[in-house]
Protein backbone atom coordinates (compact mmCIF):
# COMPACT_ATOMS: atom_id res chain seq x y z
CA UNK A 1 0.00 0.00 0.00
CA UNK A 2 2.85 1.86 0.73
CA UNK A 3 4.55 1.23 -2.52
CA UNK A 4 1.63 2.26 -4.29
CA UNK A 5 1.25 5.65 -2.41
CA UNK A 6 5.01 6.33 -3.03
CA UNK A 7 4.47 5.49 -6.60
CA UNK A 8 1.23 7.87 -7.22
CA UNK A 9 3.48 10.90 -5.60
CA UNK A 10 6.41 10.31 -7.67
CA UNK A 11 5.12 9.24 -10.91
CA UNK A 12 1.79 11.34 -11.05
CA UNK A 13 2.81 14.60 -8.91
CA UNK A 14 6.33 14.87 -9.81
CA UNK A 15 5.87 12.96 -13.10
CA UNK A 16 9.49 11.08 -12.76
CA UNK A 17 10.72 8.51 -14.60
CA UNK A 18 12.94 5.95 -15.31
CA UNK A 19 16.32 6.41 -13.70
CA UNK A 20 15.63 9.56 -11.54
CA UNK A 21 12.55 8.04 -11.03
CA UNK A 22 13.47 5.04 -10.07
CA UNK A 23 16.07 6.47 -7.55
CA UNK A 24 13.96 9.14 -5.55
CA UNK A 25 10.41 6.61 -5.00
CA UNK A 26 13.23 4.32 -3.81
CA UNK A 27 15.19 7.37 -1.57
CA UNK A 28 11.32 8.30 -0.42
CA UNK A 29 10.13 4.48 0.21
CA UNK A 30 12.64 3.53 2.18
CA UNK A 31 13.28 6.14 4.29
CA UNK A 32 10.22 6.51 5.37
CA UNK A 33 9.65 3.05 5.78
CA UNK A 34 12.82 2.44 7.82
CA UNK A 35 12.31 5.98 9.97
CA UNK A 36 9.04 4.45 10.80
CA UNK A 37 9.74 1.09 11.93
CA UNK A 38 13.12 2.28 13.78
CA UNK A 39 10.73 4.27 16.19
CA UNK A 40 7.79 1.93 16.74
CA UNK A 41 10.86 -1.21 17.19
CA UNK A 42 12.65 0.81 19.56
CA UNK A 43 10.00 1.98 21.30
CA UNK A 44 8.66 -1.58 21.79
CA UNK A 45 12.20 -2.71 22.78
CA UNK A 46 12.58 0.15 25.83
CA UNK A 47 9.34 -0.51 27.00
CA UNK A 48 10.11 -4.22 27.66
CA UNK A 49 13.82 -2.93 28.97
CA UNK A 50 11.69 -0.63 31.41
CA UNK A 51 10.71 -3.70 33.08
CA UNK A 52 14.24 -5.94 32.90
CA UNK A 53 17.31 -3.41 33.40
CA UNK A 54 20.96 -4.27 33.53
CA UNK A 55 20.98 -4.62 37.12
CA UNK A 56 17.45 -7.16 37.38
CA UNK A 57 19.85 -9.47 34.68
CA UNK A 58 22.74 -9.87 37.00
CA UNK A 59 20.53 -10.85 39.99
CA UNK A 60 18.16 -12.98 37.96
CA UNK A 61 21.79 -14.53 36.47
CA UNK A 62 23.59 -15.17 39.53
CA UNK A 63 23.27 -19.04 40.87
CA UNK A 64 21.83 -20.34 37.68
CA UNK A 65 23.84 -23.41 36.37
CA UNK A 66 26.26 -22.89 33.22
CA UNK A 67 23.95 -23.94 30.55
CA UNK A 68 20.85 -22.05 31.62
CA UNK A 69 23.00 -19.44 32.26
CA UNK A 70 24.68 -18.85 28.61
CA UNK A 71 20.84 -19.35 27.66
CA UNK A 72 19.34 -16.89 29.74
CA UNK A 73 22.47 -14.38 28.70
CA UNK A 74 22.05 -14.57 25.63
CA UNK A 75 18.22 -14.05 25.37
CA UNK A 76 18.63 -10.92 27.94
CA UNK A 77 21.35 -9.72 25.75
CA UNK A 78 18.28 -8.98 23.35
CA UNK A 79 16.27 -6.33 25.27
CA UNK A 80 19.11 -5.00 27.14
CA UNK A 81 21.12 -1.49 26.21
CA UNK A 82 24.43 -1.74 25.41
CA UNK A 83 26.66 0.80 25.32
CA UNK A 84 30.37 0.58 24.94
CA UNK A 85 30.89 3.29 27.19
CA UNK A 86 29.08 1.12 30.23
CA UNK A 87 30.95 -2.60 29.39
CA UNK A 88 33.62 -2.17 32.46
CA UNK A 89 30.97 -1.90 35.28
CA UNK A 90 29.01 -4.58 33.33
CA UNK A 91 31.69 -6.96 32.78
CA UNK A 92 32.69 -6.53 36.55
CA UNK A 93 29.46 -6.55 37.76
CA UNK A 94 28.70 -9.77 36.57
CA UNK A 95 32.31 -11.44 37.90
CA UNK A 96 31.41 -9.75 40.97
CA UNK A 97 28.34 -11.48 41.32
CA UNK A 98 29.84 -14.88 40.69
CA UNK A 99 28.47 -15.19 37.25
CA UNK A 100 30.67 -17.40 35.25
CA UNK A 101 33.29 -15.52 32.75
CA UNK A 102 31.84 -17.37 29.70
CA UNK A 103 28.46 -16.69 30.96
CA UNK A 104 29.44 -13.23 31.13
CA UNK A 105 30.51 -13.39 27.48
CA UNK A 106 27.34 -14.74 26.44
CA UNK A 107 25.85 -11.61 27.41
CA UNK A 108 28.58 -8.90 25.99
CA UNK A 109 28.47 -11.15 22.42
CA UNK A 110 24.66 -11.05 22.39
CA UNK A 111 23.75 -7.24 23.82
CA UNK A 112 25.58 -5.21 20.99
CA UNK A 113 24.93 -7.57 18.27
CA UNK A 114 21.36 -7.93 18.97
CA UNK A 115 20.82 -4.52 19.69
CA UNK A 116 16.72 -2.46 18.88
CA UNK A 117 18.61 -0.38 15.70
CA UNK A 118 20.14 -3.52 14.55
CA UNK A 119 16.47 -5.39 14.52
CA UNK A 120 14.44 -2.66 13.60
CA UNK A 121 16.54 -1.74 10.26
CA UNK A 122 17.04 -5.38 9.48
CA UNK A 123 13.48 -5.76 10.20
CA UNK A 124 12.47 -2.69 7.43
CA UNK A 125 14.68 -3.63 4.88
CA UNK A 126 15.36 -7.84 4.86
CA UNK A 127 11.78 -8.48 6.03
CA UNK A 128 11.05 -10.74 9.17
CA UNK A 129 12.62 -14.15 8.00
CA UNK A 130 15.93 -12.40 7.57
CA UNK A 131 15.57 -10.73 11.22
CA UNK A 132 14.73 -13.98 12.64
CA UNK A 133 17.53 -15.92 10.94
CA UNK A 134 20.09 -13.06 12.08
CA UNK A 135 18.71 -13.25 15.99
CA UNK A 136 18.55 -16.88 15.92
CA UNK A 137 22.59 -16.98 14.24
CA UNK A 138 23.16 -14.12 16.82
CA UNK A 139 21.78 -15.84 19.66
CA UNK A 140 23.86 -19.11 18.71
CA UNK A 141 26.85 -17.69 18.20
CA UNK A 142 26.51 -15.47 22.06
CA UNK A 143 25.94 -19.18 23.13
CA UNK A 144 28.67 -21.22 22.18
CA UNK A 145 31.15 -18.31 21.53
CA UNK A 146 30.47 -17.82 25.57
CA UNK A 147 30.43 -21.51 25.85
CA UNK A 148 34.27 -21.77 24.07
CA UNK A 149 35.57 -18.72 26.51
CA UNK A 150 34.30 -20.57 29.70
CA UNK A 151 36.24 -23.56 28.75
CA UNK A 152 39.56 -21.65 28.44
CA UNK A 153 39.33 -20.94 32.09
CA UNK A 154 40.38 -17.64 31.05
CA UNK A 155 40.05 -15.94 34.91
CA UNK A 156 43.42 -14.83 35.25
CA UNK A 157 43.28 -12.58 32.70
CA UNK A 158 41.00 -10.55 34.32
CA UNK A 159 43.10 -7.71 35.75
CA UNK A 160 41.17 -6.00 38.56
CA UNK A 161 40.80 -7.95 41.67
CA UNK A 162 37.39 -8.60 41.71
CA UNK A 163 35.96 -9.37 45.17
CA UNK A 164 33.26 -12.35 44.93
CA UNK A 165 30.33 -10.92 46.71
CA UNK A 166 29.15 -12.90 49.42
CA UNK A 167 25.26 -14.07 49.75
CA UNK A 168 22.47 -12.89 47.23
CA UNK A 169 21.99 -9.62 45.33
CA UNK A 170 18.82 -7.93 45.78
CA UNK A 171 17.24 -6.24 43.16
CA UNK A 172 17.49 -2.76 43.34
CA UNK A 173 13.50 -1.60 43.29
CA UNK A 174 12.37 1.29 41.17
CA UNK A 175 8.52 1.14 40.83
CA UNK A 176 7.38 2.61 37.61
CA UNK A 177 3.44 2.57 36.55
CA UNK A 178 2.49 2.14 33.12
CA UNK A 179 2.70 6.21 32.16
CA UNK A 180 6.05 6.71 33.46
CA UNK A 181 6.87 3.54 31.52
CA UNK A 182 5.96 4.80 28.69
CA UNK A 183 7.30 8.10 28.79
CA UNK A 184 10.34 7.04 29.28
CA UNK A 185 10.50 4.34 26.33
CA UNK A 186 9.21 7.46 24.49
CA UNK A 187 12.42 9.64 25.88
CA UNK A 188 14.46 7.04 24.71
CA UNK A 189 13.49 6.18 21.58
CA UNK A 190 13.17 10.52 20.59
CA UNK A 191 17.47 10.57 21.68
CA UNK A 192 18.08 7.44 19.75
CA UNK A 193 16.29 8.34 16.52
CA UNK A 194 17.48 11.74 16.81
CA UNK A 195 20.84 10.42 16.97
CA UNK A 196 21.22 8.11 13.70
CA UNK A 197 18.11 9.38 11.56
CA UNK A 198 20.78 11.23 9.11
CA UNK A 199 22.72 8.20 8.94
CA UNK A 200 19.81 6.50 7.53
CA UNK A 201 19.37 9.17 5.18
CA UNK A 202 22.93 9.33 4.10
CA UNK A 203 22.98 5.07 3.57
CA UNK A 204 19.85 5.42 2.10
CA UNK A 205 20.89 8.26 -0.55
CA UNK A 206 23.65 6.32 -1.27
CA UNK A 207 21.78 3.50 -1.66
CA UNK A 208 19.02 5.18 -3.73
CA UNK A 209 21.76 6.08 -6.14
CA UNK A 210 23.42 2.73 -6.67
CA UNK A 211 19.66 1.40 -7.12
CA UNK A 212 19.16 4.02 -10.04
CA UNK A 213 22.67 4.18 -11.57
CA UNK A 214 24.64 1.24 -10.80
CA UNK A 215 24.43 -2.12 -12.64
CA UNK A 216 24.07 -4.66 -11.51
CA UNK A 217 27.17 -6.32 -13.06
CA UNK A 218 29.51 -3.79 -11.13
CA UNK A 219 27.94 -4.90 -7.67
CA UNK A 220 28.78 -8.92 -8.79
CA UNK A 221 31.69 -8.32 -9.86
CA UNK A 222 33.37 -6.52 -6.96
CA UNK A 223 30.95 -7.15 -4.25
CA UNK A 224 29.12 -10.38 -5.92
CA UNK A 225 30.29 -12.41 -2.35
CA UNK A 226 31.20 -15.94 -4.68
CA UNK A 227 34.60 -15.56 -4.26
CA UNK A 228 36.11 -17.47 -1.28
CA UNK A 229 37.73 -14.29 0.37
CA UNK A 230 34.97 -12.40 0.31
CA UNK A 231 33.09 -13.56 3.94
CA UNK A 232 36.04 -13.27 5.73
CA UNK A 233 36.66 -9.36 4.09
CA UNK A 234 33.23 -8.34 4.71
CA UNK A 235 34.11 -9.32 8.75
CA UNK A 236 37.49 -7.16 8.80
CA UNK A 237 35.10 -4.47 6.78
CA UNK A 238 32.42 -4.30 9.31
CA UNK A 239 34.67 -4.24 12.43
CA UNK A 240 35.33 -0.88 12.29
CA UNK A 241 31.57 0.52 11.62
CA UNK A 242 30.02 0.15 14.66
CA UNK A 243 28.86 3.49 14.92
CA UNK A 244 27.41 3.85 11.70
CA UNK A 245 25.36 0.71 11.27
CA UNK A 246 22.46 2.54 10.74
CA UNK A 247 23.97 3.97 7.59
CA UNK A 248 25.47 1.09 6.56
CA UNK A 249 22.86 -1.36 6.57
CA UNK A 250 20.71 0.08 4.41
CA UNK A 251 23.47 0.18 1.76
CA UNK A 252 23.71 -3.21 2.12
CA UNK A 253 19.91 -3.64 1.48
CA UNK A 254 21.23 -2.38 -1.94
CA UNK A 255 24.38 -4.32 -2.08
CA UNK A 256 22.09 -7.44 -1.77
CA UNK A 257 19.56 -6.63 -4.26
CA UNK A 258 22.26 -5.84 -7.04
CA UNK A 259 23.73 -9.73 -6.56
CA UNK A 260 26.25 -9.80 -3.29
CA UNK A 261 25.07 -13.07 -2.07
CA UNK A 262 23.07 -13.09 1.73
CA UNK A 263 25.54 -15.13 3.43
CA UNK A 264 28.29 -12.50 3.22
CA UNK A 265 25.71 -9.23 3.52
CA UNK A 266 24.26 -11.19 6.81
CA UNK A 267 27.94 -11.73 8.50
CA UNK A 268 29.28 -8.08 7.03
CA UNK A 269 25.97 -6.97 9.47
CA UNK A 270 26.87 -9.08 12.49
CA UNK A 271 30.57 -8.08 12.23
CA UNK A 272 29.59 -4.09 12.57
CA UNK A 273 27.07 -5.00 15.27
CA UNK A 274 29.03 -7.55 17.28
CA UNK A 275 32.75 -6.16 16.96
CA UNK A 276 33.64 -2.87 17.58
CA UNK A 277 37.08 -1.62 18.04
CA UNK A 278 35.92 1.47 20.84
CA UNK A 279 34.68 -1.96 23.17
CA UNK A 280 37.90 -3.68 22.56
CA UNK A 281 39.86 -0.37 23.74
CA UNK A 282 37.80 -0.12 26.28
CA UNK A 283 37.85 -3.43 27.55
CA UNK A 284 41.63 -3.73 27.33
CA UNK A 285 41.49 -1.29 30.14
CA UNK A 286 40.48 -4.25 32.90
CA UNK A 287 41.37 -7.51 30.34
CA UNK A 288 44.66 -8.58 29.12
CA UNK A 289 44.74 -8.30 25.25
CA UNK A 290 44.69 -12.29 24.99
CA UNK A 291 41.54 -12.50 26.29
CA UNK A 292 40.16 -9.57 24.21
CA UNK A 293 41.78 -11.37 21.29
CA UNK A 294 40.35 -14.67 21.67
CA UNK A 295 37.11 -13.00 22.42
CA UNK A 296 36.91 -11.46 18.81
CA UNK A 297 38.91 -14.57 17.70
CA UNK A 298 36.13 -16.86 18.13
CA UNK A 299 33.03 -14.31 17.48
CA UNK A 300 34.73 -13.42 13.96
CA UNK A 301 35.19 -17.49 13.25
CA UNK A 302 31.33 -17.90 14.39
CA UNK A 303 30.61 -14.83 12.03
CA UNK A 304 32.74 -15.97 9.06
CA UNK A 305 30.86 -19.57 9.60
CA UNK A 306 27.46 -18.43 9.40
CA UNK A 307 28.51 -16.43 6.39
CA UNK A 308 29.59 -19.61 4.65
CA UNK A 309 26.98 -21.71 5.89
CA UNK A 310 24.57 -19.22 4.31
CA UNK A 311 26.12 -18.94 0.77
CA UNK A 312 26.15 -22.48 0.55
CA UNK A 313 22.29 -22.86 1.38
CA UNK A 314 21.39 -19.94 -0.71
CA UNK A 315 23.24 -21.73 -4.08
CA UNK B 1 21.50 15.51 51.44
CA UNK B 2 24.54 14.12 49.71
CA UNK B 3 23.97 13.25 45.87
CA UNK B 4 26.28 10.88 44.40
CA UNK B 5 26.39 10.61 40.30
CA UNK B 6 27.71 7.05 39.34
CA UNK B 7 29.83 7.15 36.20
CA UNK B 8 33.06 6.02 34.77
CA UNK B 9 33.58 9.60 32.52
CA UNK B 10 31.14 8.63 29.43
CA UNK B 11 29.18 11.46 27.98
CA UNK B 12 25.66 10.49 29.77
CA UNK B 13 27.69 10.73 32.74
CA UNK B 14 28.79 14.02 32.68
CA UNK B 15 25.56 15.19 31.38
CA UNK B 16 23.35 13.66 34.28
CA UNK B 17 25.89 15.46 36.05
CA UNK B 18 25.71 18.68 34.60
CA UNK B 19 21.62 18.31 35.04
CA UNK B 20 21.61 17.18 38.98
CA UNK B 21 23.88 20.55 39.28
CA UNK B 22 21.15 22.69 37.65
CA UNK B 23 18.74 21.02 39.67
CA UNK B 24 20.09 21.60 43.07
CA UNK B 25 20.27 25.06 42.05
CA UNK B 26 16.89 25.44 41.22
CA UNK B 27 15.70 23.63 44.64
CA UNK B 28 18.22 25.56 46.02
CA UNK B 29 19.58 24.68 49.77
CA UNK B 30 23.18 23.35 50.75
CA UNK B 31 23.70 19.67 49.17
CA UNK B 32 26.79 17.79 48.43
CA UNK B 33 27.31 16.64 45.28
CA UNK B 34 30.23 14.16 44.21
CA UNK B 35 30.92 12.57 41.17
CA UNK B 36 32.14 8.88 41.68
CA UNK B 37 34.28 7.73 39.16
CA UNK B 38 36.40 4.86 40.88
CA UNK B 39 34.83 1.31 39.60
CA UNK B 40 34.95 -0.46 43.24
CA UNK B 41 32.73 2.43 44.62
CA UNK B 42 30.40 2.03 41.89
CA UNK B 43 30.52 -1.58 42.34
CA UNK B 44 29.94 -1.48 45.85
CA UNK B 45 26.60 0.22 45.02
CA UNK B 46 25.49 -2.76 43.21
CA UNK B 47 25.18 -0.42 39.96
CA UNK B 48 26.62 -2.20 37.15
CA UNK B 49 25.06 0.21 34.09
CA UNK B 50 26.06 4.04 34.03
CA UNK B 51 25.32 6.70 34.58
CA UNK B 52 23.63 6.20 38.06
CA UNK B 53 22.23 8.13 41.04
CA UNK B 54 22.46 7.82 44.31
CA UNK B 55 20.82 10.42 46.82
CA UNK B 56 21.63 9.88 50.47
CA UNK B 57 23.01 6.30 50.24
CA UNK B 58 20.18 5.31 48.13
CA UNK B 59 20.42 4.01 44.65
CA UNK B 60 17.52 5.89 42.64
CA UNK B 61 18.26 5.43 38.92
CA UNK B 62 20.28 3.20 36.85
CA UNK B 63 21.63 3.68 33.10
CA UNK B 64 19.63 6.58 32.04
CA UNK B 65 20.19 10.53 31.61
CA UNK B 66 17.15 11.61 33.92
CA UNK B 67 15.72 15.01 32.92
CA UNK B 68 15.80 18.38 35.02
CA UNK B 69 12.60 17.81 36.43
CA UNK B 70 12.59 14.02 37.23
CA UNK B 71 16.11 14.97 39.21
CA UNK B 72 13.73 17.70 41.21
CA UNK B 73 11.58 15.42 41.59
CA UNK B 74 13.61 12.98 43.05
CA UNK B 75 14.93 15.61 45.22
CA UNK B 76 11.97 16.83 46.47
CA UNK B 77 10.54 13.52 47.69
CA UNK B 78 13.81 12.81 49.62
CA UNK B 79 13.81 16.50 51.46
CA UNK B 80 10.32 15.54 53.02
Amino acid sequence: MWKALVDSFTIDLLGLSGRVNSTVNFFIYDTVKILFLLIVIIFVVSYLRTHFNTEYVRAYLQGKSRIYGHILASLFGIITPFCSCSAIPLFLGFIQARIPLGVTFSFLISSPMNNEIAIALLFSLFGWKITAIYIGFGLFLAMAGGYAIGMLNFEKYILLDVKPMEGELEEIKIKLNFKQRAKESWDYTYDLVKKIWIYVLIGVGIGAFIHGYVPADFITKYAGGDSWYSVPLAVILGVPMYSNAAGVMPLVEVLTQKGMLLGTALSFMMAITALSLPEAMILKRILHVRLIGVFFGIVAFGIVCVGYLFNFILQ
Amino acid sequence: MKIEILGTGCAKCKALEEIVKQAVMKIGGFHQIEKVEDIMKIMEYNVISTPGLVVNGVVKSTGKVLNIDEVIALLKEETK
